[in-house]
């Protein structure tokens, strides 16, 4: 990927974030009653709900308030939570760390799993090991995390007693032991990504397999395992890169779910107990946290497809 | 190779027999047709059949274990879960087939337009979708949701809205190669008008990926309003709905209370896997 392309690429990744903002920003201005009001409760008296809302900058038109938003945004101030009247920012980036851990978790299990269930099942196709992996994989991308979790925890924490149920770990405790207490709640979100994962490894491996370079390095009397090393493997891997970016979007929204069920206090679970408390700072915070996320994960897949790709570096010379 | 000889172009509707004919013999598809029947049977008829009323609360009997007389067990306030899971496929069953729906008749209108006339239509529905697609729907639904407030009604509206332009461009691509064959040039040279052409020539010959689109829309439906039940944002109590129940009871789990979520998690993931079947079959069967 060349400089100008980068740009171009960056730039529309900034335009989608922009539209998100005023999306996340629109919808909290849709919520009925003020904010002073809900944050001050029924009984307080009216002057002093006009006095927190002049305060919090509620009081004045939506467009205003939506570039003063916008404004602090871009100065990295993230505004007041309402509910915890303190600065959001702490909030989102203490959260930020234990979700990432998790998706960490997720990743470092699905992602070789993946992969190699379907450079499997490509090597076997039509076989029932093939159907297996390809129509229970999909079969198991649409049940829905809260779900599997559930059938999880009660085969692998309460019966088998193999892996913790809670996610959580006292203070002090190993990180091996605090990664362990991952475990289980990373499986969802593994059981989620898999077929898809799975699905178009084994797509590019077919494609790679029946292609002319595999062709002429069978001829060249390469041996077989060199040719699925150095030939077929290299190019069929390509798309899957790009798809685990794209699952970035699943993988967040699986999040929400898992981080509720094992009581995990990442930005899933505060953007869920935002939504609950109405708190819309720290809701608006989130779901923009989550949406550059997203964009940045296809931009590093972009780059990452540049490296790996020698047509894409050979174009930049 | 003489003129005769040259492959005709069938529309879509001419090869239907043989579609319905193969989708018979493919397992998957009878196998998850078999599965939403029986919970749509149960949606249907269920609150009538069920030995307990799903509502009646038992306070002597809560938490009571599997056996004779509950066969799933109680839960917290004593309540019949088995009569709660049969009676529990309504709300689902509802909800997501009613937000599938709107999103079909809009979208396909949507798509229609779209690829037809194509112009600005085309160009704000290409936008549209790049926005939606940038943040998971759960998070979406949970935004709309706190502005709007929690219900039946809302979450239905909201799924529909998201699902609208993902299914408009289903139709849009099936519209723009239906329009390369030669009964579309006929219909044109007939003189017929736009609203003709959309609706009675192109309409019938694209329900096949239509349906498609549907089958796995409804999937995700299931997948999106469960979740949010899960979380509070969806369907409320004190309803049967399985995603509830899995809410109100899933602390009890460390003290061996298996029953009150077990249940419910197997009937959701039967009927998201059945439903996913069931895209698959049609699938296969209508592509080839």
């Amino acid at each position: 990927m060349n400089a100008r392309l980068l740009a171009k690429r960056l730039t529309l990744s900034a335009i989608t974030l922009l539209l998100l903002s005023a999306v996340v920003f629109a919808a909290g201005q849709l919520l009925p009653g003020d904010v002073g009001r809900s944050i001050l409760g029924p009984l307080a008296d009216a002057r002093a709900v006009a006095a927190l809302n002049h305060q919090l900058g509620t009081d004045q038109p939506a467009l205003t308030m939506y570039l003063h938003w916008l404004g602090n945004l871009l100065r990295g101030d993230m505004g007041q939570s309402y509910a915890f009247r303190s600065p959001v920012a702490p909030f989102i980036g203490h959260a930020l760390l234990k979700s990432l851990a998790l998706a960490a978790m997720a990743a470092v299990i699905v992602v070789p799993t993946a992969i190699a269930a379907g450079v499997f099942a490509a090597l076997r196709v039509g076989s029932w090991q093939d159907r297996l992996i390809t129509l229970g994989g999909l079969s198991l991308t649409i049940v829905p995390e809260f779900v599997s979790g559930i059938i999880l925890i009660l085969i692998l924490g309460v019966w088998l007693r193999w892996l913790p149920i809670s996610a959580n770990t006292r203070p002090g405790t190993g990180v091996m032991e605090q990664a362990r207490h991952l475990i289980l709640p990373a499986l969802p979100l593994v059981l989620l990504l898999f077929g898809y994962i799975a699905r178009i490894a084994r797509a590019g491996m077919l494609d790679a397999l029946e292609s002319d370079y595999t062709r002429t390095a069978r001829l060249k009397g390469i041996s077989p395992s060199q040719v699925l090393l150095r030939h077929v493997l290299r190019n069929a891997l390509l798309p899957t890169i790009t798809v685990v970016a794209t699952q970035t979007s699943y993988l967040i929204g699986g999040l929400v779910v898992v981080e509720t069920l094992f009581r995990y206090q990442g930005i899933g679970s505060l953007i869920l107990t935002a939504a609950r408390d109405k708190d819309f700072p720290m809701l608006e915070a989130g779901i923009l946290v989550v949406g550059a996320a997203y964009v940045l994960s296809n931009v590093v897949a972009d780059l990452l497809i540049g490296v790996l790709d020698p047509r894409v570096a050979m174009s930049r010379r | 190779m003489s003129v005769l000889e040259a492959p005709i172009a069938q529309p879509a509707v001419w090869r239907m027999p043989r579609m319905v004919a193969r989708l018979l013999q493919s397992p998957g598809f009878l196998v998850g047709f078999g599965i939403l029947l029986f919970w749509a049977i149960c949606a249907v008829f269920g609150p009538s059949l069920v030995p307990y009323s799903p509502y009646r609360d038992d306070l002597m009997n809560a938490l009571a274990p599997p056996s004779a007389a509950h066969w799933f067990g109680t839960d917290q306030i004593g309540r019949d879960i088995f009569s709660r899971i049969i009676a529990g496929a309504r709300p689902i069953l509802s909800v997501a087939p009613a937000a599938t729906l709107l999103a079909t008749v809009c979208g396909t209108t949507l798509g229609l337009i779209a690829g037809y006339a194509g112009g600005w239509v085309d160009n704000v529905l290409s936008r549209l979708i790049e926005v939606i697609l940038a943040l998971p729907l759960i998070v979406v639904a949970l935004l709309v949701l706190v502005a709007l407030g929690p219900s039946s009604i809302n979450v239905m509206v909201v799924i529909a809205l998201v699902f609208t332009p993902i299914i408009a461009r289903t139709v849009r691509s099936a519209v723009l190669s239906e329009c390369a064959l030669d009964y579309m040039a006929a219909a044109q040279l007939r003189d017929e008008g736009a609203l003709h052409i959309m609706f009675v020539e192109i309409l019938p010959n694209i329900l096949p990926p239509i349906l498609v689109e549907v089958t796995v829309r409804l999937g995700y439906a299931i997948f999106t309003i469960a979740s949010l039940s899960f979380l509070g944002f969806g369907i409320q109590p004190p309803s049967p709905d399985w995603g509830l129940a899995i809410a109100e009871n899933y602390g009890l789990i460390v003290g061996g209370y298996w029953w009150t979520v077990g249940f419910a998690a197997m009937a959701t993931a039967s009927l998201v896997i059945g439903v996913n079947l069931l895209a698959e079959g049609l699938q296969s069967a209508l592509s080839s």
